[in-house]
């Protein structure tokens, strides 16, 4: 796969390295001179000077035969643009964008960036996974797809507890994929009792979160009333 | 009509002054609290007593957006000295908050070109300079 990035900050050096190691070729486009030269001390040419905004700084990078462009500069207008003419002006296929402040998002989307991938909204739940306030974890997104994975803690009041998965009453567009309990996951059948204090990984259609959290987690269904 | 001005420069202050002489009820937004001197300057009233609105704040910030008056804007004009932050905001005002009369600087001719033909009203000095300038060199040497 060809690929640009643009960005040759610690996130973009570290993608660049790591999508070369797996046998891609790509450019890496930075603007700062500086920058620059410490970079191509290691990439050599795989690495441009240049402000990857500019329409001719991204041709020379060979935007038009990419197959995946992906903006991590420090900048979100920036990225947004980036990827806004990588998509809609050279059609390229896929792209990635970083979010720096993630109040932002919602501009990436309204400009029909997507995916935007928020690091302190990546850490942020991270830190709920941490400390589960409800009970319940957003694992990951696919808004595309309209699917998400959650991980819900079981607790001693709800209507799963004691019962075998087949009896939960789960609503059709939800999965049981996992059960962690005693610090290690397996995959369940119909027939496995779900304890308290269990954690479950659920995949669902999107739209069925509350419904299923209430199931699970008694405390976070009377919380999120 | 009510125009809201982001970017208080040079540019942006110019039209600031013109719309509010016209009558219009002009709101300015800028980064740098010291650039409503730019509205003020050769005039005895300040900026707000001649009944303009300034806030303080970052362009893409929504919340300074907001305090600016943008959801009841009926113009907008992005001239602040980034051409990313002004296309990105310009995109804003039209889609989210479907102001109709959008006006866009940009300095850099090829996305000034590319994003008018996606239909954002840019305005380019740059090609502006360029053209005026051409002009100038072929009647002299013509002449």
């Amino acid at each position: 796969m060809y690929i640009v990035v643009v960005g040759a900050g610690k996130v973009g050096w570290n993608i660049a390295r790591e999508l070369i190691d797996k046998g891609h070729e790509l450019t890496l486009v930075e603007s700062s001179q500086r920058r620059y030269a410490t970079v191509e001390e290691e990439l050599e040419h795989a690495v441009q000077y240049g402000d990857g905004t500019e329409l001719w700084v991204l041709e020379r990078a060979g935007i038009e035969r990419a197959d995946m462009v992906i903006a991590v500069t420090g900048d979100d207008e920036d990225n947004m643009l980036i990827c806004q003419m990588a998509r809609e002006k050279y059609e390229v296929g896929r792209v990635i964008a970083r979010c720096n402040n993630p109040r932002n998002l919602e501009h990436f989307d309204l400009l029909g960036v997507k995916p935007a991938v928020s690091a302190t909204d990546l850490i942020l739940r991270l830190i709920e996974h941490e400390v589960p306030k409800y009970g319940l974890v957003h694992l990951l997104d696919l808004p595309q797809e309209r699917l998400e994975i959650i991980e819900v803690e079981v607790d001693d009041d709800s209507p799963a507890e004691g019962r075998a998965v087949k009896d939960v009453g789960l609503p059709d567009g939800s999965l049981v994929i996992s059960i962690l309990r005693d610090g290690s996951g397996f995959v369940p059948s119909g027939d496995t009792l779900i304890e308290s204090g269990d954690e479950v990984l659920l995949v669902l259609d999107t739209g069925l979160e509350r419904e299923v959290t209430a199931l699970f987690n008694a405390a976070a269904s009377s919380e999120a009333a | 009509m009510f125009v809201l001005i982001v970017g208080c420069g040079r540019v942006g202050s110019a039209i600031a002054k013109t719309m509010q002489g016209q009558g219009h009820e002009v709101s300015v937004l800028d980064e740098d609290p010291e650039a409503i001197a730019m509205l003020e300057r050769g005039r005895r009233e300040s900026w707000e007593e001649a009944g303009g609105t300034f806030t303080v704040g970052t362009a893409l910030e929504i919340d300074a957006l907001m305090e600016a008056g943008i959801a009841r804007a009926d113009a907008f004009v992005a001239s602040t000295n980034g051409d990313n932050t002004n296309l990105v905001i310009a995109q804003i005002a039209k889609r989210r908050f479907d102001i109709q009369r959008v006006v866009v600087r940009v300095l850099d001719p090829a996305r000034a070109s590319w994003y008018a033909k996606q239909g954002l009203a840019t305005v380019c000095p740059t090609q502006v300079a360029i053209e005026m300038l051409e002009a100038a060199v072929q009647e002299q040497v013509v002449g």
